[in-house]
C-alpha cells in the first residue's frame, strides 16, 4: 500500500463526501459473530467532531468523484473543473479495517459520483460491502448510497451486505430539480427507494415465519434534502419529508443547508451564508413530527408557510393555540405534556413516573429539569403561584424572547429589527 | 447530642456494601461512609474501620435486587463509580428508601435523593459513552493495541463488555492513568491489570514501540478528519461543546501535526 497516493485520494474523497450529512451508526443490530471484528448492537458513537461541530461516527469517503452527470448543486458535476482520483475496491477495505480497529469509526458510508452507468457503479459499491462481510467478518455499520437508476437486483444484493441504504432526493420540488440536474430523472431516484422499502416489508414478513431469513438493510433507508437552493418554502420542505416517511417508510430525513460551492446563476451566489438555524428549525421540527405527536398541518399549513426563525417550532404552535393553555402538571395526559414548550420527551417521562407518588409543585419541576422560562406560562401545579396574566400572543412572545439566551441572539441584533 | 458514628472503607464497591451491612446490623439511621483515604480526625464522632466481607456484601446486594429494578441497580453502581466525595452518603439514603418501599414500578423523581443518583449514573454513563467515542489504539511491535484514558470517573468496569464484544479478534489494553490500573483482552477474556513499573505505559515508551505501519495510520486519519470539515459552517462554540478541550489529549487526530 503506498501511503502517500492513498492519503491523496483520502483528502480529495472524503473532501467530496463531506455534504452528505447523515452521520448516523445505530440500528444496525449485527452482533460480532465467530470472534470477527466489529459489533454494533448499542446506540450509535460519534468517535470525533469536526471544527462546524458535526460529528464524525463513520468513514464517509467517495469510491471515485468521476461523474457523468451535471447537477449544478454538486460539487463533483462533469463541468466542475476538479482534480479526480478513484479508490480500489480493496483500498477502501484496508482503509475501513485499519480505522474500525484503532477505534477511530464505527463502520463505512460509501458514496460514489456515477461512471458509465448506474449499474456500473452500484456494483462496485456492493462489491466492497461483500467483502467486508464475508472475507473479513466485518459487523460493522455499512451504509450505502443507492445510485439512482440501479437495478432492482442489485438494490437486492445492496441490502443483504449493508446496515443503511440512502438516496438523496436533494431537490425538495420536481421543478427545482429539472431546473438544477437536468438529466437527472425523479423516476430515477424512486425506483431503488421503492425497491429497498418493498424489500423491507417483504423481509418483516418471511422474518416472522422463517428465523434464518437473510437480513436486509436493518438500519432502514434514509434521505437527503437541500435546502435554501430554490426558494421552496419551509412547508414545501416539511410536507415532501412527511411524504417520505410515509410512503417510503424512512427511517431519517436530512435537511442540509445549502453551501455555495459554485457560481451558477440558478443558484445563491458564492458566500451567501449557509443557512443554519433555518436547518435547525426544521430538524426540530422533524422530531415534533416524528417523537411528539405533531401532525404537519399543525405546525406548517397555508396560513403559516415558514417557520419562525427566532422561536423554536413549539413555542411558536403554542402562541398560536394558546387556548388549549394552561395544562395541569398533575392530570394531564402524555400527548398534552409533550406538547408544552419547554419539556422534553425525558421530562415528559420524569414527570409521569413523579406525579405517581405526590403532585408536583415548581420545585419538582426545576429539578427534574424543564425549561421554566418558556413552561412556566403554560401550565399550572401543585401551588397557587402561577402565572394569571391573559397576554396575547405577540406580548407572550416577547416577554419570552426577553428572558431566554439563545444562541442564535447574533442573528437578531437591532439592525435585523429592522426587517420585522 | 449523640455522637456520629463514620464508617470508613477500602474504596470497593462490596466494602461499600459492607458498610451498609454494619449500619443495619448496628441500627444506624445516619451514618457517615467515607474511603480510609480520605479520613481527616473530627472532634465528636465515632470512628470505624469497616472491613470488606464479600459474604456480607453479596447479602446486601441480594436483598436489593429484590426491591429494585435493573434500571436502578444499574444507577446505583454507576453512582458509586462516580467516586464523587459524599456520594456514599447519598447512596446509603438511596438505598434505605429502596428497601422501605412497596413495590411500585415507577420512579420517584419528586425524591432529591433518588433524582440526584439518576442524575449522577447519568454523568457517569456520559463519560463511558465518552470513552468508547474517544479511545484511540496504538498498534505495538507485540500485536497489541493500547490506549490510555484518564476520565473523570471510574468508568474502566463499565467498558468491559463494549470493547470485547467489539474487537473480539485482536488484543487490547485500555489504561487508565489516573487510577494505575488497566483492562487487557488476551483473545479470551479480560483481564484487570498493574504495572510495576509505571513508566512502561509512558507515551514516549509507547511511541517507540509503535508497529511499522501505525504512524501511516494516524497520518491517514488527520488527513481524513482535516477533509471532511467545511469551513463555511465553522462553529467553534459547538464543536468545544461535543469535543470538550480535556478529552483532545486522547484523540490522534487533534494531536498528531
Amino acid at each position: 500500500m503506498s501511503f502517500d497516493r492513498i492519503e491523496e485520494k483520502l483528502s480529495i474523497l472524503a473532501d467530496a463526501a463531506k455534504y452528505d450529512v447523515s452521520c448516523a451508526s445505530s440500528g444496525g443490530k449485527r452482533k460480532n459473530h465467530s470472534k470477527g471484528l466489529g459489533n454494533n448492537t448499542g446506540m450509535g458513537i460519534c468517535h470525533s467532531y469536526t471544527e462546524d461541530g458535526r460529528c464524525v461516527s463513520l468513514l464517509k469517503i467517495l469510491l471515485t468523484n468521476h461523474c457523468i452527470f451535471d447537477c449544478a448543486y454538486c460539487v463533483t458535476r462533469k463541468s466542475n473543473d476538479i482534480k479526480r482520483a478513484a479508490f480500489k475496491i480493496q483500498e477502501v477495505v484496508d482503509l475501513t479495517i485499519n480505522f474500525y480497529r484503532r477505534n477511530y469509526i464505527e463502520g463505512l458510508f460509501l458514496s460514489s459520483g456515477i461512471f458509465k452507468s448506474a449499474d456500473y457503479t452500484m456494483e462496485r459499491l456492493v462489491a466492497v460491502a461483500k467483502k467486508l462481510r464475508l472475507e473479513e467478518n466485518f459487523n460493522g455499520y455499512i451504509h450505502l448510497k443507492s445510485i439512482p437508476g440501479a437495478s432492482d437486483e442489485l438494490m437486492r444484493e445492496a441490502g443483504l451486505y449493508a446496515d443503511r441504504l440512502s438516496v438523496n432526493i436533494e431537490i425538495p420540488t420536481i421543478s427545482g430539480l429539472q431546473l438544477l440536474a437536468p438529466d437527472k430523472k425523479h423516476e430515477d431516484f424512486i425506483k431503488p427507494m421503492e425497491k429497498v422499502k418493498n424489500e423491507i416489508i417483504q423481509y418483516k414478513a418471511e422474518k416472522k415465519i422463517i428465523k434464518s431469513t437473510p437480513r436486509y438493510a436493518p438500519a432502514g433507508q434514509s434521505t437527503q434534502m437541500i435546502i435554501g437552493a430554490t426558494g421552496e418554502s419551509d412547508r414545501d420542505i416539511m410536507y415532501s419529508a412527511t411524504y417520505y416517511y410515509k410512503k417510503y417508510l424512512m427511517r431519517r430525513v436530512y435537511y442540509s443547508g445549502y453551501i455555495p460551492v459554485l457560481e451558477d446563476n440558478r443558484l445563491p451566489a458564492i458566500g451567501t451564508e449557509v443557512p443554519m438555524l433555518r436547518e435547525n428549525r426544521l430538524y426540530q421540527t422533524d422530531w415534533l413530527l416524528r417523537f411528539y405527536g405533531f401532525s404537519v398541518s399543525e405546525l406548517l399549513n397555508e396560513s403559516h408557510k415558514n417557520l419562525e426563525l427566532d422561536i423554536d417550532p413549539k413555542l411558536s404552535w403554542a402562541l398560536r393555540n394558546l387556548n388549549l393553555f394552561p395544562i395541569d402538571i398533575n392530570t394531564a395526559d402524555k400527548r398534552a405534556l409533550a406538547r408544552v414548550p419547554g419539556i422534553g420527551m425525558t421530562s415528559v417521562n420524569k414527570i409521569l413516573q413523579a406525579r405517581k407518588f405526590r403532585n408536583l409543585d415548581w420545585t419538582h419541576l426545576k429539578a427534574i429539569g424543564i425549561a421554566l422560562n418558556r413552561a412556566q406560562y403554560f401550565i399550572t401545579c401543585n401551588s397557587k403561584d402561577f402565572y394569571k396574566k391573559e397576554l396575547s400572543a405577540v406580548m407572550l412572545k416577547s416577554k419570552i424572547l426577553k428572558n431566554t439566551n439563545s444562541k442564535y441572539n447574533k442573528f437578531f441584533n437591532q439592525q435585523l429589527s429592522l426587517f420585522t | 447530642m449523640h455522637p456520629q458514628t463514620v464508617l470508613l472503607y477500602d474504596g470497593s464497591f462490596d466494602g461499600f456494601l459492607s458498610c451498609v451491612f454494619l449500619a443495619y446490623e448496628q441500627k444506624l439511621k445516619h451514618p457517615i461512609i467515607r474511603k480510609q483515604s480520605q479520613t481527616h480526625h473530627e472532634l465528636f464522632t465515632i470512628t470505624e474501620c469497616v472491613i470488606t466481607e464479600e459474604q456480607k456484601a453479596r447479602r446486601v446486594w441480594k436483598g436489593f435486587r429484590k426491591k429494585a429494578n435493573a434500571t436502578e441497580r444499574r444507577d446505583f453502581f454507576k453512582a458509586f463509580l462516580s467516586e464523587i466525595k459524599g456520594v456514599e452518603n447519598t447512596l446509603f439514603r438511596y438505598m434505605q428508601n429502596t428497601f422501605s418501599k412497596i413495590n411500585n414500578p415507577n420512579i420517584d423523581f419528586s425524591n432529591s435523593d433518588i433524582l440526584k443518583i439518576s442524575q449522577v449514573a447519568r454523568m457517569v454513563q456520559r463519560e463511558k459513552h465518552r470513552m468508547e467515542a474517544f479511545v484511540r489504539f496504538e498498534l505495538l511491535k507485540n500485536n497489541v493495541y493500547v490506549a490510555t484514558i484518564s476520565p473523570d470517573f471510574n468508568v474502566l468496569p463499565l467498558l468491559t463488555d463494549h470493547f470485547k464484544d467489539r474487537y473480539a479478534d485482536q488484543k487490547w489494553l485500555i489504561f487508565d492513568t489516573s487510577r494505575k490500573y488497566g483492562i487487557f483482552y488476551d483473545l479470551i477474556s479480560v483481564e484487570i491489570i498493574t504495572f510495576e513499573n509505571f513508566s512502561n505505559i509512558d507515551s514516549k515508551i509507547i511511541k517507540k514501540n509503535y508497529e511499522n505501519e501505525e504512524i501511516n495510520f494516524q497520518k491517514l486519519w488527520h488527513t481524513y478528519y482535516k477533509n471532511v470539515n467545511i469551513v463555511s459552517r465553522k462553529n467553534t462554540k459547538l464543536h468545544l461543546q461535543h469535543l470538550p478541550k480535556r478529552y483532545w489529549k486522547y484523540l490522534t487526530e487533534k494531536t498528531i501535526h
